[in-house]
Formats: C-alpha cells, sequence, structure tokens
C-alpha cells in the first residue's frame, strides 16, 4: 500500500504534551496543575441562555460569519474595553475557539515561504498551523530577563525580507507574560515600517492584573489596518467546552477567512452563540469575579515560591506562572517527570512550549486555594529533597 | 475595613491570616490588624459552620414565620424584634417590607416544639397581629452553599 500521509503532515511534531498526558491519566490520585483551562463552571445566566435557545428551537446553521446580533455585540464590547473598532457586518467572523481563528487566519494570508514570526515560549499550535498553510516560522526565544515581553531588538533581529506576519500572543500562555501600552508602541512602529501584519491572539486579555488592564495592538495608530485580532469565550466566561471564539480583521482579510471558515466548519455552535450574547451583555461581574479569584491564587504561588526560594518573574495575565528551575541542574522535563513519579504532582514542562521554556515550568492557578496549598507542600517538598541531594 | 478580606473570610472562614496574607498580597501583620478590627468593630460579627444537618440524625425542623405586628410609638419594630430575637430558639429575624412585617426563623427538634413557641411565645406577644408558620422541607442552598452536590474536577489533567 502506499503511505496515506502527506509529508506536511508527518513532519510536524506532536505535541510534547502528549507524554505527560499518558502518564498522568494512569495515576487517579495525582494532583494537576497542569490545566489551561478555568476551573469555574459557565455563569449559570450564560447557560441559561443556551438552554432557553434549545427550548425555542434554535437548532439551525447560522450565517457563516455568526448571528449578527452578536457580532454587533461583540463590535460593542471591543470598543467599550479596549477603543477597538472593527464592523460588525465586515469585519468580525464567530469561529470554533480562537484556536479556528489562529488557523484560518494563516491560511488565507500566507503563500508557501512567507515566513512568520512566532516568540516562545508559546501556545503549542501556532508553529504547526504555520506549517499546515505552507508557511515558515522563524521563532524568537523571548527572555526571562525581559519578563518574556517581545522587544523591538528581537524583533528586527527576525525580521527579513520575506516576513509577512507576526504573532503576539498577549497575554501569554505559557508565561503569563503582558505587554504594555508602552511596550507595544515600538513594535507597532516596526510592524507598519517593514510592512507586517500581526495575528494578536488575545484570548486571555480580560484575565489581566493591573490597574491599566490589556491594551490591544490593534488599538494604535494604523494597527487595525494591518491586524488580525483573534478572542473568545472560553478563557474571560469559563466557556471552553462550547468551542467559541472570534476574529476580526480587515473586510479583505476577513471575507477569505469567511470563505475557508464556510468551506471547513459552516458556522461556529448556534446554542453558543445565543449564550454569548448574555455573556457580552450581562456577564461583566462573572469576569470580574473569576479575575479577582484567580489574582488571589496568583499572588498566593508568588508568596510561595518566595518562600521556597525559587526565582519567578511576576505574571501579570492568564492563569499561568512560569517559574525558574534551572538551579537544580536537570532538564524541565526530568524535573516534571520526577515531580509526577514521587510526588504525583503533574505541571507542564516549559519545552513543551518551544525549546526555549528549557529550565522553566508552566503552573497552572485555576484551582482552588485548597488544592494549590496540597500542590505546594508536594512542590515544596520535592525541591528541598533535590536541593538536600545536591548538596 | 477591608472588602477583599470580608469576602475571602465570608466564602472560607477557616482561611489562616497567613494564606489570606499571600492571597491578597499584604503582610500577615497588617491582614491580622485588619482582621481584629473589623471584629472589634462588629463588622465581623462571628464565624460559623454550614452543616446539611438532613445528613444528621438528631431530627432538625426549621420554620419561617410570618409575623405581623403593630409598631410601638418612639420604638418602632425594634422593641418588638428584640423581644423576639431574644429567644434562644429564633435563630434569624428580619424585618421585612411586603405583606408581613417581621420574617422570624426558628430552629426546633420537632413540629410541635415550635408550634407550641408559636402559639405560647409570639402569638400572645400584645403587639402582634398574626402569625403564619411555614415549615422547611428541604435546604437545596444556604448562604451561598448549594447542599448535597458533590462536584469531580472533570478537566482532563493536562492541556496546552
Amino acid at each position: 500500500m502506499r503511505n496515506p500521509l502527506s509529508k506536511t503532515i508527518q513532519e510536524i511534531k506532536p505535541s510534547g504534551i502528549r507524554k505527560f498526558f499518558d502518564i498522568v491519566s494512569e495515576m487517579p490520585h495525582a494532583i494537576s496543575l497542569g490545566v489551561g483551562e478555568p476551573d469555574f463552571d459557565t455563569p449559570w445566566h450564560i447557560r441559561e441562555e443556551g438552554i432557553y435557545s434549545l427550548e425555542k428551537g434554535k437548532t439551525f446553521y447560522t450565517s457563516n460569519s455568526g448571528l449578527m446580533e452578536l457580532r454587533e455585540e461583540i463590535q460593542k464590547w471591543y470598543a467599550r474595553k479596549y477603543d477597538v473598532h472593527y464592523d460588525a457586518k465586515k469585519e468580525i467572523l464567530l469561529t470554533v475557539g480562537g484556536s479556528e481563528g489562529i488557523d484560518v487566519a494563516l491560511r488565507a494570508m500566507l503563500d508557501p515561504g512567507d515566513e512568520v514570526i512566532v516568540p516562545q515560549p508559546c501556545y503549542v499550535s501556532y508553529v504547526p498551523c504555520v506549517e499546515l498553510a505552507g508557511g515558515v516560522p522563524v521563532t524568537i526565544d523571548l527572555k526571562n530577563e525581559n519578563e518574556f515581553r517581545l522587544t523591538l531588538d528581537e524583533l528586527k533581529a527576525a525580521i527579513t525580507e520575506k516576513t509577512k506576519i507576526l504573532v503576539l500572543p498577549y497575554p501569554g500562555n505559557p508565561t503569563g507574560a503582558i505587554m504594555t501600552r508602552e511596550d507595544l508602541i515600538p513594535i507597532a512602529e516596526i510592524c507598519k515600517e517593514r510592512d507586517i501584519y500581526v495575528i494578536s491572539d488575545e484570548i486571555y486579555s480580560e484575565l489581566t492584573y493591573t490597574d491599566e488592564g490589556h491594551c490591544s495592538i490593534a488599538s494604535l495608530p494604523g494597527m487595525k489596518e494591518r491586524t488580525i485580532v483573534i478572542n473568545g469565550f472560553s478563557k474571560a466566561y469559563a466557556m471552553t467546552g462550547w468551542r467559541l471564539g472570534y476574529a476580526m480583521a480587515p473586510q479583505v482579510i476577513a471575507e477569505q477567512m469567511t470563505k475557508i471558515h464556510q468551506f471547513a466548519i459552516m458556522c461556529a455552535p448556534t446554542t453558543s452563540q445565543y449564550a454569548a450574547i448574555a455573556a457580552l451583555r450581562e456577564g461583566d461581574k462573572d469576569v470580574e469575579r473569576m479575575r479577582e479569584s484567580y489574582d488571589q491564587r496568583r499572588h498566593f504561588l508568588l508568596r510561595t515560591f518566595e518562600e521556597m526560594g525559587l526565582p519567578c518573574f511576576e505574571p501579570r495575565g492568564a492563569f499561568y506562572v512560569f517559574p525558574c528551575i534551572k538551579e537544580f541542574g536537570i532538564s524541565s522535563d526530568d524535573f516534571a517527570t520526577q515531580l509526577l513519579k514521587t510526588k504525583e504532582l503533574a505541571v507542564v514542562p516549559g519545552t513543551a512550549f518551544g525549546d526555549c521554556g528549557e529550565g522553566f515550568l508552566r503552573i497552572s492557578y485555576a484551582y482552588s486555594i485548597d488544592e494549590l496549598r496540597e500542590a505546594m507542600e508536594r512542590f515544596g517538598e520535592f525541591i528541598r529533597e533535590l536541593r538536600e541531594k545536591k548538596a | 475595613m477591608n472588602v477583599e478580606i470580608l469576602k475571602l473570610l465570608e466564602s472560607d472562614s477557616r482561611l489562616s491570616v497567613k494564606d489570606i496574607a499571600a492571597m491578597t498580597g499584604s503582610t500577615e501583620e497588617a491582614v491580622a490588624a485588619d482582621i481584629k478590627a473589623m471584629e472589634d468593630g462588629k463588622v465581623i460579627c462571628g464565624y460559623h459552620t454550614m452543616v446539611d444537618w438532613d445528613k444528621v440524625a438528631d431530627e432538625k425542623v426549621t420554620a419561617l414565620i410570618e409575623v405581623k405586628v403593630t409598631p410601638q410609638r418612639g420604638q418602632g419594630f425594634d422593641k418588638i424584634a428584640e423581644r423576639i430575637y431574644n429567644y434562644e430558639e429564633v435563630s434569624s429575624v428580619y424585618l421585612m417590607a411586603g405583606t408581613y412585617d417581621l420574617a422570624v426563623f426558628i430552629n426546633g427538634k420537632t413540629l410541635k416544639e415550635v408550634s407550641k413557641f408559636v402559639y405560647d411565645k409570639l402569638a400572645t406577644m400584645e403587639t402582634v397581629i398574626s402569625t403564619q408558620t411555614n415549615f422547611v422541607l428541604r435546604k437545596y442552598k444556604d448562604h451561598g452553599i448549594i447542599f448535597n452536590t458533590e462536584k469531580q474536577d472533570e478537566r482532563l489533567a493536562i492541556i496546552p
């Protein structure tokens, strides 16, 4: 029989997280801090709206782009929250989670050989999606000393004649890093100067723990025209299983993204779209409540690391901390494997998010304080034992 | 007054000063002082444990008595409320706007005990115009806690 698989797909590495998942699933008593989704249930009034839409028999396809009413809410929401203005009719597309938006945007924009700059460590799907779309990923190793922000010098060094897109994922998974308005201004300037488009993945935008809150690069002068904003309902409204995200892009790009979406997906889930309207209209207080809780857990973990003497920069977004474990002289993978086997505690090695994640761990705080306390006791014991062994 | 600490303690009064300090990014000394001040000022009035008494063998009856009263000159409802809330079997008393004046919650061992309290003590007070007794059949949710739900974390253990 001939090989059923394409060369492209065979060359794409499987996700590094898989191996861990397999070990953890065979350890029923293990505590996991490896989850990248909220621990909260979707707020009840949002679930109610989904249920009501089912009762009313709203079980048909929506238009390819999604319900007009929802797109209008998204337009208003982005304008109100982040001073970003895309047109509901022509520039907003509802997708199956933020991930579909990323994939569709890349496929709509890339020709073979086009380069896409991807700052790492980052979410696992950017590089494979670039490769699947025929593009060439050019990764930047972000630095702990810069708190994993993308600096102008790093970006300049990565730009070539072939650079077409910069992926800008802030607040970031796995680091929890954010980019302030001041950080973004020079990045925006060079993108305009070198005619580079930006895919700004803002899925964690509402989970920003600063007084100023999140800043979208699309709000900077002249950037809306060259920015594709990706966002969704999963993280802010604890709606991961509803599979609903959206992309906002200049009309010329949005039209082609909609074309791919139409052929591949048809439309995002209808029930989720109705529920999402309620989220945007009446969900501010829910987001506020969950953000306050995440912020308390974030403080809790940082204080614990401080007491353990484990270096960790203060992440100001998402729900991850990214401590440095270089002092122990073992790889992230070994550290995480031993921690899992001896203390039954699962965390994700930084290398799952790019080679430059070596020496770091991603620890999620989408868990209750009681769970975090127990987990940190185990973590502390493990570190003490490692240090004793070394000494 | 520290609202963040109040909200934390209201949802879990067993949180330690150390944990609260870590969670709010404050010092243990500052948190302890805040709590002490709020206790002294009676902003924090007590620390309770939520018990689902249905799971305990002892029989226990809760009733809501709707009480209509004649407010007294110069004292309004306060005096009559005081005469009611001082009884040990009364767990809560609220002044209400609506079809009755005072909502009185009573805990007793048996229906008989609760009824006896109503006709012996409550109904005989001279300012009480009428009482209506409602018995609680089942508690689903109290103080924000849903009874009888065991929630398991159904998320996958590792998600990128």
